[in-house]
């Protein structure tokens, strides 16, 4: 391990840390805000494992969390399962549903690459809105399913610090487990297929397989995001599997830095906090969003983890003008 | 040198008239601050509701000067979007952002359904001024002990509305209405009272919620059927008319009470005249308060107010009347539902009291859009002319609340579709 990534590991600890032991300080409505940010969070690393990772711009990634939160909702509307220690069950339950639903969708989506990829994921995750939309009998159709209380495993979640910090410690274990991932041969074939899929496959790499398990583990931190939605909400309605979260998810990883892992949370706390704070302080919030995404784009191709590498290139490039110019004084 | 003086002197004689205006503002405001937070669409296609709303209740606000029996109000608004779990979140940030006393308002039935649940779960006292969704009153009351409706039911209006139909005679009816859960009860609602008195629904078409084109719907429109029921919101309300007429469709339109309510019908044209609608307001009720309710409104937005407005309007009404007995105090959650629960009001609707499910029961309009100079106007406009009122209207009708609750709540399969052809 390179001297570079340990001082990078040492950096998101710390800021980890900090996060950790200053949330459960900080005013209600923040906390809540904060707590909305890991949750995304973890939806937006299973999209930077496709988009930054792999080079798979999904568009249905909403699906999945959709799975979860469903899955969810439903089983502690009917059978009043998952509200003590049994959330560890669910917890698991919406992995694998997460998983299953993503290695279900993945036989179709896989076979395709670039735009067509981001079409087909959009219409499996418009099939899963269809669904959630009109089998009213399972999902309540457009009222969605309220959850009247949080689980309660001696732990009571019902309270907020509680409930922060079990997504707090999940948010935490995907993230490790996102970048043990990464950095394992497996991650790193991945990385060889974003940047030249035939050369791998001459190599004799399974492309297909290899994109197809990134797809289903994209999949299941999908549908974890989504378990941990539900509560955190209250309720799970046909509006957060609509494409808009999709969207949403992949805009975060995109201004935070795709292949980066943390730029998908950084992205995250941005978007929660102009849509769900500023948007309590001004009306015309959306330019805001908007711009930024803009802005982004146009001048941060690698979004905002890449700011940090343009300021250090801009110093050296100035250090070095500096010099320069001295030196062409010295001439005259 | 005078002259620097005197300007000196005036300086700190102005400052000293502040500093005293600002003492004895201080003074004034040891008065009680209750906090009221509400959520209304203010983005979106539901926009323009979301604004007559908010106006209905600012304006009443405006009359007190924000003081509403020696409380001072301060009123949030957040924007809802009109979407369900959006709505849950503003909400979240009212409650613990701003430590709201109560919160109040949500558009659609679902977004209430997804409201209610937030004021058990934060012990926040909720006023459903504008979502009708009939199980928060009804069947899942018990969930929701703070939550306190001060707008309707879904289905309130169109139960007598059914009856009416029946005494105008008709006797196969065509409903056309919005597929979601406030559809599905105002039409369910009209279907149960139309086939107790010998009506028969021969046939019921969904559109989704926000169709603007007509089109596929209309051909299938049965054209033997005696009248057509429409139950249409925001946008759809616009567009329905128009295209029915358009598409040379002669049977006579009923609808509920949003398909033709002045939110839209300034915008509409001819093709709403003779329109019929059920509602617990109509701009055009013929009493001197609601004259002047109109007429101020209309001066400071614009516009007619619709029932959105009047709703909001009325329900700061029941919060002033409850502060009016606690002297501006704030008395509490469980005992500001037990005194609202008490209130018997004279509104610009009617009288208004609140059953023991906290629904109001009020009058129920039988409103027909008819072109007419009105309250002294200028212009020949279209309002929504009563036709028949029926008073004290229960959420029960004359069911009986027993053998009501013991039906399930009514959906897109209940009641059954037995006479569809």
């Amino acid at each position: 391990m390179a001297l570079k990534d340990r001082k990078k590991i040492l950096t998101v600890m710390i800021v980890m840390a900090l996060v950790g032991l200053f949330t459960p300080f900080a005013n209600d409505f923040i906390r809540l805000l904060i707590t909305q940010t890991l949750v995304l969070g973890i939806l937006a690393l299973s999209v930077d494992l496709l988009l930054g990772f792999t080079g798979l711009a999904s568009l249905g990634q909403a699906a999945y969390l959709g799975m979860g939160a469903y899955l969810t909702a439903i089983l502690v509307d009917r059978f009043q399962f998952g509200l003590g220690c049994d959330l560890s069950l669910i917890l698991l339950m919406g992995i694998a549903i997460g998983a299953a639903g993503a290695a279900f969708f993945g036989l179709f989506a896989i076979r395709a690459t670039g735009v067509y990829f981001l079409i087909i994921t959009l219409a499996l995750g418009m099939v899963v809105w269809g669904l959630a939309n009109r089998w009213n009998s399972l999902t309540g159709g457009d009222n969605g399913i309220n959850v009247m209380m949080r689980p309660n495993c001696g732990v009571d979640f019902s309270n907020d610090i509680n409930f922060f910090l079990l997504v707090y410690i999940f948010f935490c274990l995907s993230l490790t487990a996102m970048y043990v991932l990464v950095n394992s041969p497996f991650g790193r074939t991945l990385v060889g297929i974003r940047e030249s899929e035939t050369r791998m496959r001459m190599l004799g790499y399974n492309t297909w397989l290899h994109k197809y398990l990134a797809f289903v583990i994209a999949g299941g931190f999908g549908g974890l995001a989504g378990v941990f939605w539900t509560h955190l909400n209250g309720i799970v309605s046909p509006e957060d599997v609509l494409l808009p979260i999709s969207v949403d998810a992949l805009l975060m990883v995109v201004l935070g830095g795709a292949g980066t892992l943390v730029g998908g949370p950084i992205g995250a706390a941005v978007v929660v906090f102009i849509r769900e704070y500023l948007s309590t302080l001004v009306e015309w919030w959306q330019y805001i969003l908007g711009g930024v995404y803009v802005l982004t784009i146009l001048f941060l191709p690698d979004g905002l983890m890449g700011l940090m590498a343009l300021v250090k290139t801009w110093r050296t490039d100035r250090s070095e003008k500096e010099g320069a110019e001295a030196s062409s004084g010295q001439v005259r | 040198m005078m002259n620097k003086i005197f300007k000196k002197a005036s300086v700190l004689a102005a400052v000293m008239t502040v500093a005293a205006l600002m003492l004895s503002g201080t003074r004034t405001v040891q008065a009680e601050e209750i906090r009221i937070g509400f959520l209304a669409p203010l983005t979106g296609i539901f926009a323009q509701i979301g604004k007559d709303m908010r106006n209905g209740f600012q304006m009443y606000l405006d009359e007190q000067n924000g003081n509403l029996a020696g409380a001072q109000i301060k009123f949030i608004v957040e924007d809802g979007q009109g979407k369900p779990p959006v709505n849950v979140r503003k909400a979240q940030k009212l409650i613990r952002q701003d430590n709201v006393h109560m919160f109040i308002g949500g558009l659609l039935a679902s977004t209430g359904y997804a409201l209610a649940p937030v004021s058990t779960r934060s012990k926040v006292l909720y006023i459903a001024s504008i979502p009708a969704a009939d199980d928060l009153t009804q069947r899942q009351k018990q969930k929701f002990p703070y939550v306190v409706r001060t707008g309707w039911n879904s289905s309130q209006s169109t139960h007598p509305f059914g009856n009416w139909a029946c005494d105008q005679g008709y006797k196969r009816i065509v409903t056309v209405g919005a597929d979601y859960a406030f559809g599905h009860e105002v039409i369910g609602g009209f279907q149960k009272a139309f086939e107790n008195c010998g009506g028969k629904i021969v046939q019921k078409l969904w559109p989704k919620l926000g169709t603007q084109d007509f089109g596929p719907f209309l051909p299938l429109i049965k054209k033997d059927a005696d009248a057509v029921f429409t139950l249409m919101v925001g946008p759809m309300s616009l567009a329905f008319p128009k295209q029915y007429k358009a598409a040379g469709m002669k049977a006579p339109l009923l609808g509920g009470g949003t398909s033709a309510d002045e939110f839209a019908l300034p915008f509409m044209g001819d093709e709403a005249i003779g329109y019929v609608t059920a509602l617990q307001y109509s701009a055009a009720i013929d009493t001197p308060k609601n004259m002047e309710f109109v007429k101020n409104y209309r001066s400071k937005y614009g516009k007619v107010p619709s029932y959105y407005s009047e709703s909001n309007y009325t329900t700061v009404q029941f919060i002033h009347e409850v502060l009016k007995k606690t002297d501006g105090k704030w008395p509490g959650l469980e005992e500001f539902v037990k005194i609202v629960g008490t209130i018997q009001l004279d509104t610009v609707r009617g009288p208004v009291s609140l059953d023991d499910d906290m629904n109001p029961v009020q009058n129920i309009y039988i409103r027909q859009v008819t072109k007419k100079k009105n309250f002294g106007y200028p212009d020949e406009e279209l309002w929504n002319n009563v036709v028949k009122t029926y008073p004290g209207v229960s959420q029960y009708w004359n069911f009986g609340k027993e053998t009501f609750l013991k039906q399930p709540v009514y959906s897109r399969s209940y009641p059954p579709c037995d006479h569809c052809e």
